[in-house]
């Protein structure tokens, strides 16, 4: 390059953000009108790289603006100012089936971010940028603190906001993947829950089976929550993703332990009641696996094991007698479990009961079922072991990118404001603490 | 048994700080959201030094109807601070009370991030933080160094310095960095520019160690220094500038009027004189006049005698005809230190008799004084200093007063930047267009 050639400027604000942040993205001192590539890149905890880019041309003054200008193609396109983030997928010579989850929340997911001349689609690691510059993601807002939750037989990382508290509290449950998975806990704490990743597909406590697994665990969570000294007992909600979800509205009906002030239910349903062990539940399940279908791509589809929502009432959560909020969110093109048929059956039995002021849903067209915190890739399918076996399968989780990564970035917001107005705001205060 | 303050006024106060995490020159915006209505709170912000000392600041605030406080637009109706003064959390820190005295608050270490708590607390408190509760605490991070930029000791033909370059493939513009008389090798604010795209060097020319002497002697050691960053691969070798602060102003000078080796694009000149003997070593600057040195009625030095006055003969002055190069100066009126003022004025009719008054930018800031810095850290009127070569201890009085020198520092960063970016970044349009 010789030494009067322009310098192009990234300008990335802010460059240490917490994951559901939106950044500004501008290019300047480039040519007038002129095509560039914007390009992100991370390289995974697991080793993997995962790209994202879009096609953009400079104005008359040689500025792009992500916020304002249209992406003219690439893994995204119009005007979207995170499509850097959301459209993301593994590089071409990837492993197959991958799926970004951070781990370590300890540690930011680090997104390099560059501009190249021209319009490319391949051949980023080859070429030169114009320009590069480096964004944190954090999961961990700073003063947040992560403890290992082993009491009570109870198997969980707890995430506490800074300060003395008292806080509202969040039980965070996951899906039949099973695992500990801290990452929207330690997001929540860093909003300021109190929040507790629970462990319950495969406990260490009863020796990697669900087969223990029972009300008594989840009552026992809710209880750690509830005397927890920095936790004001009569603010915790449960927030559920697909099978947490069947957890959630289980407990919140039947349990005399649990009452939540409130609840969010994701990608789940209310067909088979959580009653006994788990592996009761999953046997039950397991008894529709003939309605296990395949896409053109030999990937599972498990919507069908739950349909039709059966009418006998002893077959699902009776949601008649829920007596909290309930944010129910369904992805249209969920391929894993029936969640819009769950919904509308949810809404009917509630308009029978006469509760149904309770429920609010977000139904979202073209959204899969893993709907997670914004801004991270979507997964329409991804590798997948069935918890408690070593069966390796891929599943089809369904969504389309673009309406998939709005769907992400609205829900959460509106999950954000649904807790904050239950859980912060709410002025019924039924039982009063001692000053 | 819990004491919840959902009890008393039925909700939890919402505090909220952005960005939490954020470069030393950003604005962060506090809020607190969910208060009952009419409320008296205190925001309240402490700092743990790297030495171990405490650090904090703080306003009185009353929520309005809606139970907010905004602190970007909500006045202060006192603390260590007040008006609407969005960074008055940061720049207006004080020592703790109990504290040592002398304090200046300076982050040597630039890999890790100075660590704010941001409080609120019911009523209107002037002190007793530690022994009170908060209503609640946010912690914000805030960095010199951004994400990406990368920091390299520079040990090279007997240099000493730090190198910042930013992320990124380059080319970019150069900076060679200098601090004052009080010697040591100081990064941060290299490390800062870095994360605004240019490359840096944070030199040492006078050092702490005894058994080694003070660079400032020679001319071809700064030279030198110049030509480290300007070789470096990633530097635009026409785009190198030269900022200095106190002595370091001196250096910039000399370096742009007289030497034959290097050539600066341009310099900013911050709280410095160009009187000086041309011809004699620096050294001998630092221990000339000494008589000159007064105390004032707190026995803290004050030096700006010193330089006064200015010199008529031109032998014993920084010929400012001979710059070539844009130069911005920078001037706190209340500067105890160095009489800039009166150098600045007799700079700017050098220039004017010489024809190269274009050249020249002046910032001059009522009520500021010597230490104008990157912004948002706090104001020292006075603080310890170590004579490097005497080892002496005295209390130097730097002069400013608290809320104009955090107005002052706040301007100066961002025109310097500016002024940087300027002179130093090519326009596109202005050269011929390579091959696409």
């Amino acid at each position: 390059m010789t030494e009067k050639a322009a310098s192009p400027m990234l300008l990335l604000h802010p460059s240490r953000g917490l994951i559901d942040e939106k950044f500004s993205l501008i290019v300047q001192n480039l040519s007038r009108i002129q095509d560039i590539t914007l390009h992100a890149l991370i390289h995974s905890d697991d080793g993997d790289y995962w790209e994202a880019f879009g096609h953009y041309v400079s104005d008359a003054t040689g500025f792009v603006n992500v916020a304002n200008d249209s992406s003219l193609g690439g893994t995204y396109d119009g005007v979207e100012p995170m499509g850097l983030l959301w459209s993301m997928r593994p590089v071409p010579g990837s492993r197959i089936g991958l799926r970004l989850r951070k781990k370590e929340v300890h540690t930011p997911m680090v997104v390099h971010i560059s501009v190249y001349r021209g319009h490319m689609s391949q051949g980023f690691r080859e070429q030169v940028a114009l320009a590069s510059v480096v964004t944190e993601r954090w999961y961990m807002a700073p003063g947040v603190r992560r403890i290992d939750i082993t009491e009570g037989g109870v198997t969980g990382t707890l995430f506490l906001p800074p300060g003395p508290g008292p806080f509202p509290a969040l039980l965070d449950l996951w899906g039949g993947g099973g695992g500990l998975v801290e990452y929207r806990s330690a997001l929540l704490s860093s909003h300021g829950f109190v929040s507790l990743a629970l462990e319950y597909m495969t406990p260490r406590t009863s020796g990697g089976s669900t087969s223990h697994v029972g009300n008594e665990y989840f009552e026992a969570a809710f209880t750690v929550l509830k005397q927890h000294p920095q936790v004001c007992g009569d603010s915790i909600a449960i927030l559920g993703l697909s099978f947490g979800t069947s957890v959630a509205l289980g407990m919140a009906v039947y349990s005399t332990v649990i009452q939540p002030r409130c609840l969010v239910c994701v990608s789940g349903s209310h067909v088979q009641p959580v009653k006994g062990s788990l592996s009761d539940v999953f046997g039950e399940i397991n008894k529709n696996v003939r309605n296990t279908r395949y896409d053109e791509e030999n990937r599972v589809i498990w919507r069908d094991l739950l349909l039709p929502i059966p009418t006998d009432p002893t077959k699902k959560v009776d949601v008649g007698q829920l007596k909290c909020p309930v944010l129910m969110i369904v992805g249209e093109d969920d391929q894993n479990w029936p969640a819009t048929e769950s919904a509308e059956d949810m809404k009917e039995m509630m308009e029978k009961a006469g509760n149904s002021h309770l429920l609010t849903t977000l139904s979202y067209p073209g959204a899969g079922h893993l709907i997670e915190p914004p801004y991270s890739p979507h997964i329409r399918a991804s590798n997948f072991m069935v918890a408690g076996t070593k069966q390796k399968l891929v599943v089809l989780w369904g969504g389309e990118t673009a309406p998939h990564g709005h769907a992400q970035e609205d829900s959460w917001k509106k999950i954000l404001s649904f807790l904050e107005e239950h859980l912060y705001r709410s002025t019924d205060v039924t039982s009063q603490s001692n000053l | 048994v819990l004491s919840c303050l959902s009890t008393m006024v039925g909700t939890f106060p919402l505090l909220s700080v952005q960005p939490m995490r954020g470069l030393v020159d950003e604005k962060i915006q506090v809020v607190v959201r969910n208060l009952p209505p009419a409320l008296s709170v205190t925001l309240h912000s402490l700092h743990h030094s790297e030495d171990n000392d405490f650090w904090e600041a703080f306003g009185h605030y009353t929520s309005n109807d809606q139970g907010m406080v905004t602190v970007a637009k909500d006045a202060s109706l006192g603390g260590t601070y007040e008006g609407a003064e969005p960074m008055g959390l940061l720049w207006s820190m004080q020592p703790v009370a109990g504290s040592r005295t002398g304090l200046r608050l300076r982050k040597m270490d630039v890999l890790s991030p100075m660590v704010v708590h941001i409080s609120v607390y019911s009523g209107h408190m002037t002190e007793g933080f530690s022994k009170q509760s908060p209503l609640a605490i946010v912690v914000t991070e805030r960095w010199y160094m951004a994400p990406g930029v990368c920091r390299i000791d520079i040990r090279e033909h007997g240099v000493r310095g730090t190198l910042f370059l930013p992320p990124g493939p380059g080319p970019f513009p150069g900076v060679l960095d200098m601090w004052g008389g009080g010697g040591g090798l100081v990064e941060y604010r290299s490390c800062l520019l870095a994360s605004h795209g240019f490359v840096s060097m944070a030199l040492e020319y006078i050092s702490h160690d005894k058994n080694r002497t003070s660079d400032i002697d020679s001319k071809t050691y700064f030279e030198k220094a110049f030509r480290i960053v300007q070789e470096h691969p990633l530097v635009m070798k026409d785009r190198v500038a030269l900022f200095g602060l106190s002595l370091g102003m001196s250096v910039a000078l000399n370096l742009a009027a007289y030497s034959k080796d290097i050539s600066p694009r341009c310099c900013v000149c911050i709280s410095g004189s160009h009187v000086h003997r041309v011809n004699q070593a620096f050294r001998k600057v630092l221990n000339k006049d000494g008589y000159k040195i007064r105390f004032d009625e707190e026995g803290r030095a004050v030096w700006r005698d010193i330089s006064l006055p200015i010199p008529t003969d031109l032998g014993e002055k920084v010929d400012m005809g001979r710059i070539k190069c844009p130069l911005m100066l920078v001037v706190g009126e209340d500067d105890q230190n160095l009489a800039t003022v009166e150098s600045a004025k007799d700079i700017t009719q050098m220039m004017r008799a010489a024809g190269n008054e274009h050249l020249l930018t002046i910032l001059q800031y009522p009520e500021a004084g010597h230490l104008i810095e990157p912004p948002y850290t706090p104001h020292f009127r006075a603080s310890n200093f170590i004579r490097p070569q005497t080892r002496q201890k005295v209390i130097m009085l730097w002069g400013g007063y608290t809320k104009p020198h955090a107005d002052a520092q706040e301007d100066c960063w961002e025109k310097s930047r500016s002024f940087l970016r300027q002179h130093l970044y090519p326009s596109p349009d202005s050269v011929p267009k390579s091959k696409l």
